[in-house]
This record gives C-alpha cells, structure tokens and sequence, in this order.
C-alpha cells in the first residue's frame, strides 16, 4: 500500500472525527443553554406519564428507565405474536400458491400481490380505523358468543391461571424434545444395524399422552374465562386493545405475503429429479419429504425469512402512528418530557440494533445446522 | 433362419386419423383438471366457492350497488348502506396536492406529469445511458421550478407548503436518484482494500440497516438540527429527503455489493493486465457488469423506497398519506376514512404493481443474454 492510499484515509477518518466533534460540540453548547445536564442519570428520574398498557405494572410515578423497559416489552410482544401468526399464514400461502387447484393458487397469489405492493404505514392506519369504527361493546361482533369484536378491540376466552397449565405446557415441550431424540436414535440405529424401527405412533403417543398426563393427574382444571358483557364493557378472558389489534394485523398480514414468496421460491428449488430419485431409492414419502425436500427447501427459506422477521420488528415502530405504546412511541414521549434527545435516541437505536442482531445470530445458528455438511 | 419371422408388420402410409380421446380437451377436463382432481382439490375448491359466495355479494353491494358516488352532503351518505364514495370526490384535491395552494394545482399536476413520463421514458432499454441520469436531473430541476415557484413570474411556494402526490414522487425520485450513487460508492468502499475506508463502510451499512427507517428519519428532523450551530436551519422537507437516501442506499449497497462479487476474478484480473485504473476499471468493466446483474434485486428495494415515503407523514410532511389524514379531520367526513384510504391503496397499488409487473420483465429480458 502507497504513501497516497494511506494519506486518503487519514485525510476521510480526520475530516469525519473533525465534523463529527464540531458537531457534538455544538450540541452541548445548546444542551448548556437550556440548562440539561448530559449523561443517563435522567433515567432514575420520575418518568411522570402513563403507558396505555403495559406487560408489566407501570405508573407515571414510576422512573423513566422501567418505562424504557416496558415499551421494549410492547414491541417484543406484538413483534412474538406478529411473527408466529405471519409464519403460519405464509407458509399456508406459498403452499396455496403451487396449488394444483387452480381457485385456490390464484386466490392466493392475489392476496400477495395486494398485500406486497401496497405501503405498510397504510394497511396498519386502514386496520385501525376499521376497528376503532365496529359497534360499542354492547352491539359488539359475536365470534360464537366466545370472542367478541367491538370498538374497544377483541376480547377471546383464557384459561383462568392455573399452575397445572404451565406443567402441562413443560410436559409438552419436554415431550417434543424426547420425541426429537427419539428420531434421532432411530436413524443412529437404522444406520448401525440396516433395520428400520417405527416410531412415529410412539412419538404421536408421547407429544398427546404426556401432556394430556400431566393436566389429568394435576386434577384436570378445567375452568376458561368467557369474557361476558358488564355495564359498557366486557369482563373476563384476555383483552387486545384497538391499537395492538391493529398493529399485529398490519404487520403479520404484509409480512406474511412476503413469506409465501419466500416459502414458495423455496419448494419449487427442488428440481424434479429430486424427488424421482427419493421414489427410486424406495425413500417412504414421509421420509422423502423430511430427508429430501424439507432440508434443501429450508436452506433457500431460512436467510429471507430472517431478513424479514427482522423487517418486522423494525417496522413495530410504526405503531406510533396509531398510539400503540411500543418503544419508538414511548421514546418519543422520553425524548419531550426529559430533553435529553441524544442519549434517548442513541438508547433506542441500541435497543433495536441489538434486537436485529439477536434475530440474525439466532437464524444463523439455525442456518448453520440446516447448511450442506461438506465432508 | 426362416424368413417369414423377421418380416416387418409395419403398415405403409399414414394410418387414419383418430380424435383425441374424449376427456383431454373441453370445459369439463379443465375443470377436472384444475378444480377437482382429487377429493381433497375438491373439498378445497368448495370451501373457497362458499367463502367467495358468502363475502362476494356483500362486498358489491357495499362498494358498487348501494354507494354514493357524488354528494357534497355527508347526511346523503349515513344514509346510504353502501361505501361512501363522495369523500374522494370531495377531498380528492387535499389528498392529491395537500396544502398546496388551490390556484397553482396546475404546477403540481405539471410535476407528477414529468416524474412519471421521465419514468415511462427509463422503462425503455434504448434510453439507458448517461444520458438519462442527465435528463432525470433535469427534470427534478424542472420539477423543483415548478413546486418552489418564485421564478418565470410563478408565486413562491416554500416546501412547508408542498404536499400530496407531487411531495411523494419527489420524496421517491430524490431518494434513489440522490441514493444510488452513494449505494456504489459504499458498495465499493465496503469491498476496498483501504482498512480504514472498509471500517467506515460496513459501520455505517450495518448500523443503519440494524434500525427502522423511522428512528432514521426521526433522527435527521429532531437531531440533526441539535447538532448545527445555533441559528443554522435546514429546511425539513430535505432533512427527512437525506434519511431516506441514507437509509435507501444502506440497503442498495448490499445489493450493489452481491453484484460486484458475483463478477469472476478473470474481469479484475484482465483489467490489470490491460493497465487499466482503478478509476477506469471500476466504471468501464466492473460496475456496468455488476448493476446489470443486480437490477431486478434493486428494482425491490426501489418499491421498497416508494412505499417507504409514506413514512415521511409520521414526522409531519404531508405526503398522500399525510395529506389524506389531514383531509379526514374535517368531523363531516371523518366517518369515511376507510374510502378515503381505499383510494389511496388503489394509487399506490397502481405504481407498485406496475413496477414489480416491470421488473418481472426485465428479469426475463435481462437473464435471455446470460444463456445465449
């Protein structure tokens, strides 16, 4: 490297250090003048305004560093049940569009191209206004007289807390483990010994019997809150707000369309020959679909996908739109009452950066282990 | 050997012609075909007839049959069961120029006449040349005269007046315009062999693509003015037009990025060979080859920006969504919103689907010289 190339970058880093000092300079001079003190200790401060709902228990007596912590938990919230509910309707749509049914695959394909090519910002203030314009409570839209739809958001039926419903739940995901083992076993032993061993009525048996064990033998609770119509409101079951409704509906119904063009690309990279040449080793169809097809599929879906959860999570933010209390719209809120613009915005920005890269890291290790193993 | 086995009991001349068997033409194989192949296709085709028959009706009926195309009575519309219409008729002027004054509509309907005939023009694959790069900055400088006014006798119009379709079209024009040669030059920088250069490239590409657009544009509108010397102001209109092109050009130069590695190293390599410089080797072999590739990929990423200007409403421009919103405070029609925003999903559907139908096309055009 010459002489020159090393006096380019000095000259590109010394200017960007000199412009950005002047520019962090005059920002203090205009902290100064209106008499803000820089650094994080406003955090431990009385945050002094209300969050319209929160996971966590939040009053404006409380400080601004727990209202921080309470905004993060509405964008995480509405992010978890806008990506599981995106996932499963796009993987039903891309699966719809290479229909041979042919209702069905235009169908679909006309709901990803409303969907993909029509702004996000405007799905989610359109969900918005739909909802904040149903009937009040007492007109409310009846789903089977369980859930209701009304002004005020959607109210389901849950089941009244209960801690055999958490066992159950732990025997289920501890049921899905074994049941994983257990096909790992089977395919060590088949490799070892050239014999086939059945184990999926086992592992049906396993994933319902223990579960269904547990809830029996922690005295079978069977007790679901029906939410009932109370004066103006509905009491009981769990509650979504207007806002939450709406955000979860604009961001899973967008990103879904982009996953059924993400899951479709990826079942139609497996070539023909693919799945002729499974038939012709006498591969069962099942094992066909789990050692062929869902391996190499995986491998083409897995990086979109996580491009497009991590779309997701950033474009919680537009939720400010609406009013739902996520991170960027309780920043905002930080931002006016403290003053302290730069240390808010610069916290946010963290926040989100990390979560992007805690979604990235998370995906790439599941990547990793779905990659060609190159022996 | 006996002769009479090997004697062939192929008939000589053409044999009559049959028909084709019955069911493989004709309305009633199509439809088994494509409708009810097997039992679950017809379970799957019964329960979307159902789901469209029981919705269908309601729908026409609500937007068609039962609407109200023109009134300036908002009480014509409670009225009415179906889609209240009339609230386009009526405000389709706030939402398509904002606050733009009412007498110099004109100047804005001129401007969107350019953007998009300038857009139609560069769909063309005969135009593409430096020369078109040209001629866009040419017309945004056109399209600037126009909205700003205050020269050829036109009054002035500052930018907190511009508003509706010509603020969004500029807002999209100025984004990729502005992004994409910044694009290529992080692009390139994140691919130099200068250390220092690299660093700054991929920090910048990877933090802002690590954070929502709308904590870009909140930053450029609320912090940036912290940062300029006291009395010092930019006008808001281009403070969040320089968010988008950084955050437009963050995600462009990945894309560029995958283009210049997709080039095989016998490229670099031969213009080495031919003495060529780096200037001459980047702009004359490497990145006509490199953006050539990438063009259906950028083509995503520039609907992306167009459906991105909408954000700009969330700090306080007027765009169509903006000037939509502004239209429905008006408490006579604030009970249509929904029309109103079915309308404007109908104006960006139409710019959308239009250039992902192009870019479809010139995927197809563009991947027929690669097989050749």
């Amino acid at each position: 490297m010459g002489f020159r190339n090393w006096a380019y970058q000095l000259l590109v880093v010394s200017a960007i250090i000199g412009v950005a000092a002047y520019m962090v300079g005059n920002a203090q001079d205009a902290m100064e003048k209106r008499g803000i003190s820089t650094g994080f200790g406003f955090l431990l401060e009385e945050a002094g305004f209300d969050i319209g709902e929160t996971p966590i228990a939040f009053q404006s007596t409380d400080t601004f560093l727990r209202a921080y912590g309470a905004a993060i938990m509405n964008t995480l919230k509405v992010s978890i049940f806008s990506i599981v509910f995106a996932t499963i309707l796009g993987v039903v749509l891309g699966i719809a569009r290479l229909s041979s049914n042919m209702l069905i695959a235009k169908l679909s394909s006309a709901y990803v191209e409303l969907f993909r090519n029509t702004p996000q910002l405007v799905q989610i203030i359109f969900w918005y206004t739909i909802i904040t314009q149903l009937p009040v409570p007492k007109q409310a839209v009846s789903l089977f007289d369980m859930a209701f739809l009304t002004n005020r958001g959607l109210v389901v039926p849950w089941p009244e807390p209960n801690p055999a419903y958490l066992w159950t739940l732990l025997a289920f995901v501890g049921a899905c483990v074994t049941a994983v083992l257990v096909v790992r076993w089977a395919d060590a032993s088949r490799r070892r010994s050239g014999r086939r061993v059945s184990v999926l009525w086992w592992n049906v048996a396993l994933i319902a019997g223990a579960p269904l064990a547990v809830w029996m033998f922690s005295g079978a609770p069977t007790t679901v809150s029906i939410p009932k119509l109370q004066g103006f409101n509905f009491v009981g079951g769990a509650a979504m707000s207007p806002e939450f409704l709406a955000l979860l509906l604009g961001l899973s119904l967008y990103i879904a369309a982009f996953i059924a063009e993400i899951v479709r690309a990826g079942i139609q990279s497996i070539t023909k020959g693919q799945i002729e040449a499974s038939r012709a080793i006498n591969l069962s169809p099942s094992d066909t679909y789990r050692k062929v097809i869902l391996p190499q599929a995986l491998r083409v879906m897995v990086p979109p996908a996580a491009a497009q959860y991590v779309s997701l999570v950033k474009n919680s933010s537009l939720g400010v739109a609406i009013g739902y209390p996520e991170l960027f719209n309780v920043n905002n809120t930080i931002v006016t009452l403290s003053g302290h613009t730069i240390e808010a915005i610069g916290m946010m920005m963290a926040t989100y950066l990390t979560i992007a890269l805690v979604i990235a890291s998370i995906m790439n290790l599941y990547n990793k282990s779905v990659q060609i193993k190159e022996r | 050997m006996t002769v009479a086995n090997t004697i062939s009991r192929a008939e000589v001349g053409a044999s009559p012609r049959r028909p084709p068997p019955a069911q493989e033409s004709g309305a009633v194989h199509w439809l088994k075909k494509n409708l009810f192949s097997s039992p679950f296709n017809t379970a799957m085709t019964l329960l979307a007839l159902w789901a469209l028959f029981v919705t269908l009706p309601d729908v026409i009926a609500w937007a068609f049959l039962d609407a109200i195309w023109r009134t300036d009575d908002p009480a014509a519309c409670r009225a009415a069961a179906g889609a209240c219409w009339a609230v386009i008729t009526e405000k389709h002027r706030v939402i398509l120029f904002g606050t733009f004054p009412y007498e110099e509509h004109w100047r804005g309907t001129l401007a969107i006449v350019a953007i998009v005939g300038m857009a139609i023009i560069s769909a063309f694959k005969r135009f593409w040349s430096a020369w078109l790069f040209g001629a866009w900055l040419a017309a945004i400088g056109i399209v600037l005269v126009l909205l700003l006014g205050g020269v050829f006798g036109l009054t002035p119009t500052g930018t907190h007046q511009w508003g509706g379709l010509p603020l969004t079209l500029l807002m999209f024009v100025g984004t990729v315009v502005g992004g994409m040669p910044a694009a290529v030059l992080l692009a390139l920088g994140r691919r130099s062999s200068l250390p220092a250069i690299k660093a700054l490239c991929v920090g910048f590409i990877e933090v802002v693509r690590g954070v929502p657009l709308i904590t870009v544009l909140f930053m450029a509108s609320l912090m940036f003015p912290l940062f300029m010397p006291e009395g010092m102001t930019i006008d808001k209109f281009l403070r969040a037009q320089i968010g988008m092109i950084l955050f437009f050009a963050a995600y462009a130069a990945e894309i560029v990025r995958g283009g210049l590695q997709a080039i095989p190293r016998g490229q670099y390599e031969a213009a080495d060979a031919l003495g060529l410089s780096y200037r001459q080797k980047t702009g004359r072999i490497i990145l006509p080859q490199a953006l050539k590739i990438v063009l259906p990929a950028l083509m995503n990423d520039i609907i992306r920006a167009f459906k991105n200007t909408t954000f700009v409403s969330i700090i306080g421009l007027f765009d169509v969504l903006g000037a939509t919103a502004t239209a429905l405070e008006d408490p006579r029609w604030v009970l249509y919103a929904q029309e109103a925003y079915i309308f404007i999903f109908v104006l960006y559907f139409a710019f959308c689907y239009s250039m992902s139908k192009y870019s479809e096309h010139i995927e197809r055009d563009l991947s027929k010289g690669r097989n050749l």
